[in-house]
Order: C-alpha cells, then structure tokens, then sequence
C-alpha cells in the first residue's frame, strides 16, 4: 500500500465560472451583492429604494432573476438602472453561467455597483405544497375563496 | 452512464429536492475525477483509501457524497475504496471585538459582545487530501 498526496481542490464546473465571474466584476472594479429572499420580502423593493437614494452618486446595475415573469426587471428599468432579465424556468436559482451571460449583456464600465437578484428559494416550497394550492384553485374555480 | 441515468430518475422524483441532491452528485463527480487522475499518475491498481477535507460551511452532506460516490465508482479503480471525511468546524471572527468563535447553529453573532463577522477563518474547505493506493 502507498499513500499518495493530493491536496487538490474540488471545484465544480460552476466553481470555475463562478471565479470567472468575480475576476471580470474586480477588472471593472464592481462591487456585486447577491439578494436572496422568499418572494415578496422586498428584493426589488429594498434596489428599488437604494437606486432613489444613491442617484448621482452610485451607478447600479441589477441583474434580475426570475423563474418567468419580467415584472421586476420592467419596474428596475422604469427607474433608469440598467437591468438584464433572466428567466430560469424553473430553476430554483441563478447559476454562475446564467449571470456570466447576464454581465456580459450589461455596460460593465457604466456600473459601481450590481445587484443580482436572486430567484426567492422558496418558489420551491410552493411546488412541495401544489397540492394545497391545486385545492385553492379548485375553491377559486368554484367561486368561493 | 447506466448509472447517471438512475441518478436522475431518481432526483426526478425527488422533484422538490433535486437542487440538493444535484449539488452533491456534481462534487462527487469532480471529486472521483480527482482521485482517478491521481491514482493513475501513481500508476496504481486500485485506490483503498480517499481521505477528503470538508468544511462545515460548504453545507455538503457526507451521507449524500458517499451515496453519489459508491454509485459513480463502480466500474473505476476507486470502487473498492473507503471514504473517510473529515469534517472542519466553521470559524469566524468578530468585526467588533476580534474574537474567533464557532458560529452556533442560526446565529452568526459574536457570544462575548453581539457583534457581526467580519472574516470567516474555517468551513469552507473542500479538498481531497490524500490517498492510498496499491
């Protein structure tokens, strides 16, 4: 028997891009906040409010996660910050490679500060739950609440 | 690869908990990747022992690593081998008062003056150390 060592880092492939990600944000000297909420705390409420506040002073940019709709990313623009929508259709969350994407698409030069709003997690508690809601529907259906 | 596919009927099912799951089975990917690439430098025939280092931060689960691991093993020079995990406690510093203490469990503040942390020293490893091979 031989011990052989190894000391050698696992990354997974998310990792890797996740690292390239925080290089590009250090070239144009970004810093990034990552907000994650369940639906409805105030994400977009809480950059809607700190764009108000820092205007003139502070560029943001907001990369907007959201499992499909772009209501958010409409009301971000609507107040004059860059705002890159993606929907995830699904996913639970934003991955490295879909806010690469996002950055790229972004006036990086133009911004001090991006906010990634993050898909609320618990959109997933909602599918553990769709059979309480298939009978809220169903109540709905039937014209009561 | 018969293997992959049983993984995803199985995280199929698991719906709700599928990003969970997801997360260990690609670590232990790259982590067999790891010990594979190592043992075959050493040129050995078989891996007995994979020593791996994970933090308590990283929020992995070893039940979950070994499960993904004996599964995507099979067939490689490391089927045969143990996984011991050892296990680093988180550590983190107090922005306010400098001490170093173990974070409890859902709640991040310093237990001498309250305070926020200001740099996190241990929990985030996840490394394979070593292994043993013949």
């Amino acid at each position: 028997m031989k011990k052989v060592e190894v000391i050698t880092p696992i990354l997974n492939a998310n990792d890797l891009v996740a690292q390239e990600n925080q290089g590009l944000l250090k070239s144009y000297q970004i810093m990034a906040v990552n907000l994650m909420a369940s639906p409805g705390a105030g994400k977009t409420s809480l950059i809607l409010k700190t764009g108000k506040a820092l205007k003139g002073r502070v560029r943001l940019g907001v990369v907007e996660g959201d499992v499909a709709s772009r209501i958010d990313a409409d009301k971000v623009a609507a107040a004059d910050i860059p705002v890159i929508q993606i929907n995830t259709g699904g996913e639970c969350h934003l991955e490295a490679l879909t806010v690469q994407k996002a950055l790229k698409a972004l006036p990086l030069s133009e911004i001090d500060i991006l906010f990634i709003e993050n898909v609320g997690k618990s959109h997933l508690s909602r599918r553990i739950s769709t059979r309480r809601n298939d009978s809220h529907r169903r109540r709905q259906r039937a014209g009561g609440r | 690869m018969r293997y992959l596919s049983s993984v995803a009927v199985l995280m199929r099912r698991m719906d709700a908990f599928s990003w969970f799951l997801m997360h260990e089975l690609s670590v232990t990917e790259q982590l067999l990747n790891v010990v594979l690439e190592h043992a075959r430098k050493a040129s050995a025939k078989q891996v007995l022992k994979v020593n791996v280092v994970i933090g308590d931060l990283t929020g992995f689960v070893n039940e979950s690593i070994q499960f993904y691991f004996d599964l995507l093993s099979k067939g490689t020079e490391a089927e045969k081998a143990g996984l011991a995990i050892a296990r680093i406690p988180s550590r983190v510093r107090c922005r306010n008062c400098k001490k170093e203490f173990q974070p409890a469990e859902g709640d991040w503040s310093c237990p001498l003056c309250g305070g926020l942390i200001e740099e996190v020293l241990g929990g985030r490893e996840l490394y394979v150390e070593s292994i043993e091979v013949e």
